[in-house]
């Protein structure tokens, strides 16, 4: 079962009414439970893609279905209701609110998405602390944490809803060799303990060797060779 | 609900230093409106009670052009004693009306045999005087207006001070009489009445019947009626009815007339068209100047309200600015996963609402308690030459809810716009800002 397909998806930019082809006809499918990456240089329309896939931005031509669900036309408002229920989100900067410790960042999706109760809520960001292995980090501030412990918070923040599909635009750009390698192979485990289908985009070749699945991009256009890695 | 309440204090607490400083700037808008209404309020309650019930009465009835030339006190534009019986008569059966004090005033010379002075005397019947004007007697030293005697009179305390008259001394009135002759009488000095001021608030007074031998007034002829009435917030209502009464244009058309005239004027002539009555109805309001210093006040009021909005308008709305301001690429990041976009706008309207309610919530509690220090204090004033006047501070509960809701609402409005704004942005473009 295939958790996005996606059919001739293309994304025109207008810049002063200069049309900017971000992404051309790309179609592809990722099955549940993938590893997968899209690589390509600066440009070539990573982020692009991984907006659309994300229902944050809507194709000007094509087709595409997340989660089973066609996306292709979807609305700000059910957009992000959609996002709210199946997806999660890791970026490339963490993204994690300054003010917040790591424990409240975890648990800021939950206030805002899910009306649980505030036991269900401890156990539930404690149990991704762990998993992410930042248990004893919880009271602790984003300025407190190193590069790599800051995107483990953003992993265990953007799988504690329960999302199917994480996706990660650049998640190691801002991270060293090492410290980079460990977060893909954590993202890599945790895939492998809760199934969550990882989409995320990189530039670093050591990194791309990580995927299981590797989709390259050029010039907005999705290359054939395409497939496993 | 809850949870955006809880985010939205807990985002006001990440900037404490302006959180505080907006919440205490909207605290102290509040508590000046709360303080000035209060005070104001209840200065102007007092002095009108005083007006009201020490000296006016809530509504006078003269007949027509008296009050223009009151400053003379002419004794030509009396109530002539038949109509003066009447009025009494209609007054007794209006159920509006509680009581009504039938009154002559003229001026005289007051004479301690060693220095002379003008005087303006009212003169009044004591156990009416009493019951319309029941906060008199707090203005009298020395003896009550309701055992006012014959022979007795009160002077004002401005000329008792400046000839130097005490309590059972012995004075003389002397007055000019409606043909030109002139009368003395021999009085004792019962009590010294206490200056307000306005119209006839440094009267002597003494009895009736003594001015009507003074004056050489054969019969019931009276020059006013002040009248107390049942409800004094239905004020201009019971004018109205008075002035229907007394006072109004009668209309020469038969079936008026007919209805109109058959108890209320009966003697009115019978020419065409309109025409006034023979007696004028004012109010105390246009009788007193202080009306126009109450005038004052409630513009001062408006205008301590109008204050408060713009504080509360400008520091929430600046304060809510600068978080989404501040916030974009958060407000990106939460718009990402799914936060949709009227929880946004109402997580930023419940920030600028929280600022508004916690401001509002301590300036009630300080202006509550500094109005009960003020009112325990015994605060006291003077106004003109009144001294020594208990202001009594109390804060409606009904002028309380107003302030709060009208904090709420324009917290709302200053919010508005920026919540807004967060609601509606692209979360790829805020999540890209710098
Ligand atoms: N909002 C936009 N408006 C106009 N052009 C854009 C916009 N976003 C991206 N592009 C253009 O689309 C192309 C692909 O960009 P992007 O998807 O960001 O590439 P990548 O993430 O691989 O670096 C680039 O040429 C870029 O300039
Ligand atoms: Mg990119």
């Amino acid at each position: 079962m295939s958790v996005v397909s996606a059919r001739e998806l293309t994304k025109i930019y207008d810049t002063e009414g200069v049309p900017v082809p971000a992404l051309s006809d790309a179609s592809f499918d990722i099955e549940s439970g993938s590893f997968a990456a899209f690589v390509g240089p600066s440009g070539s329309g990573k982020s692009t893609l991984l907006n659309l896939v994300g229902c944050l931005d809507r194709p000007t031509k094509g087709q595409l279905t997340v989660v089973g669900e066609d996306v292709t036309g979807l609305g700000r408002d059910d957009g992000a209701r959609f996002r709210g229920q199946h997806i999660g989100f890791i970026f490339q900067d963490f993204n994690l609110i300054p003010v917040l410790s790591a424990f409240e960042n975890v648990e800021y999706p939950l206030l805002m998405l899910r009306d649980w109760s505030a036991k269900r809520r401890r156990a539930r960001v404690e149990e991704l602390l762990k998993a992410v292995e930042l248990e004893s980090f919880a009271d602790k501030r984003p300025s407190q944490l190193s590069g790599g412990q800051k995107q483990r918070v953003a992993i265990a923040r953007a799988l504690v809803t329960g999302a199917k599909l994480v996706l990660a635009d650049e998640p190691t750009a801002n991270l060293d060799r090492e410290t980079a390698l460990r977060v893909i192979r954590l993202m890599k485990k945790m895939r492998d303990d809760l199934g969550t289908t990882f989409i995320f985009s990189t530039h670093d070749p050591k990194v791309m060797d990580a995927a299981e699945l590797i989709f390259t991009l050029e010039d907005g256009k999705l290359k054939e060779d395409g497939g496993a890695a | 609900m809850m949870n955006i309440l809880r985010i939205a204090s807990r985002n006001l607490m990440r900037y404490r230093r302006r959180t505080l400083l907006t919440v205490s700037l909207i605290s102290l808008g509040v508590m000046s409106v709360l303080i000035f209404v209060s005070v104001a309020g209840s200065f102007r309650q007092m002095m009108i009670g005083q007006i009201t019930d020490a000296m006016l009465g809530h509504v006078q009835l003269h007949r027509r052009g008296y009050v223009a030339s009151t400053d003379s006190l002419p004794l030509n534009l009396n109530i002539k004693a038949a109509e003066a019986k009447k009025i009494a008569s209609i007054l007794e059966k209006m159920p509006q009306v509680e009581a009504f004090s039938t009154r002559i005033k003229f001026g005289a010379m007051l004479s301690n045999y060693t220095e002379t002075s003008n005087i303006r005397l009212t003169a009044v019947h004591p156990k009416q005087e009493q019951v319309t004007l029941p906060l008199l007697a707090g203005r009298i030293k020395g003896t009550e207006i309701q055992s006012l005697k014959r022979g007795h009179l009160l002077i004002p305390e401005i000329l008792a001070r400046g000839m130097k008259i005490k309590a059972g001394a012995s004075v003389v009135l002397v007055a000019t009489n409606r043909d030109g002759s002139v009368n003395g009488k021999s009085f004792r000095v019962a009590g010294i009445v206490e200056g307000l001021s306005g119209p006839g608030g440094r009267d002597g007074y003494l009895h009736i019947d003594d001015a009507r031998e003074l004056l050489r007034i054969k019969g019931a002829e009276i020059t006013e009626v002040a009248i107390r009435i049942k409800d004094s917030t239905s004020l201009s209502q019971v004018v109205g009815a008075l002035k229907k009464t007394f006072d109004v244009k009668k209309t020469a058309g038969k079936k008026n007339a007919a209805k109109k005239t058959a108890n209320k004027q009966p003697d009115a002539k019978t020419s065409k068209g309109e025409k006034p009555g023979k007696l004028e109805v004012h109010s105390w309001r246009q009788l007193s100047p202080f009306s126009t210093i109450a005038k004052m006040i409630d513009l001062l009021t408006l205008f301590v309200q109008i204050m408060l909005v713009s504080i509360v308008l400008i520091s929430v709305m600046n304060v809510m600015i600068m978080a989404v301001y501040e916030r974009i690429r958060e407000i990106g990041s939460i718009a990402a996963m799914g936060v949709r976009p009227r929880t946004i706008l109402r997580l930023f309207l419940v920030e600028g609402l929280l600022l508004g309610s916690v401001g509002t919530i301590v300036g009630i509690v300080v202006s509550f308690l500094t109005v009960f220090a003020l009112s325990a204090s015994g605060f006291t004033f003077s106004f003109g030459r009144q001294q020594g006047l208990l202001l009594n501070p109390t804060m409606e509960p009904s002028t309380v809810a107003i302030v709060a809701l009208g904090v709420m609402v324009v917290s709302a409005l200053a919010s508005l716009q920026p919540a807004i704004k967060a609601s509606r942005m692209d979360p790829i473009e805020a999540l890209r800002h710098v």
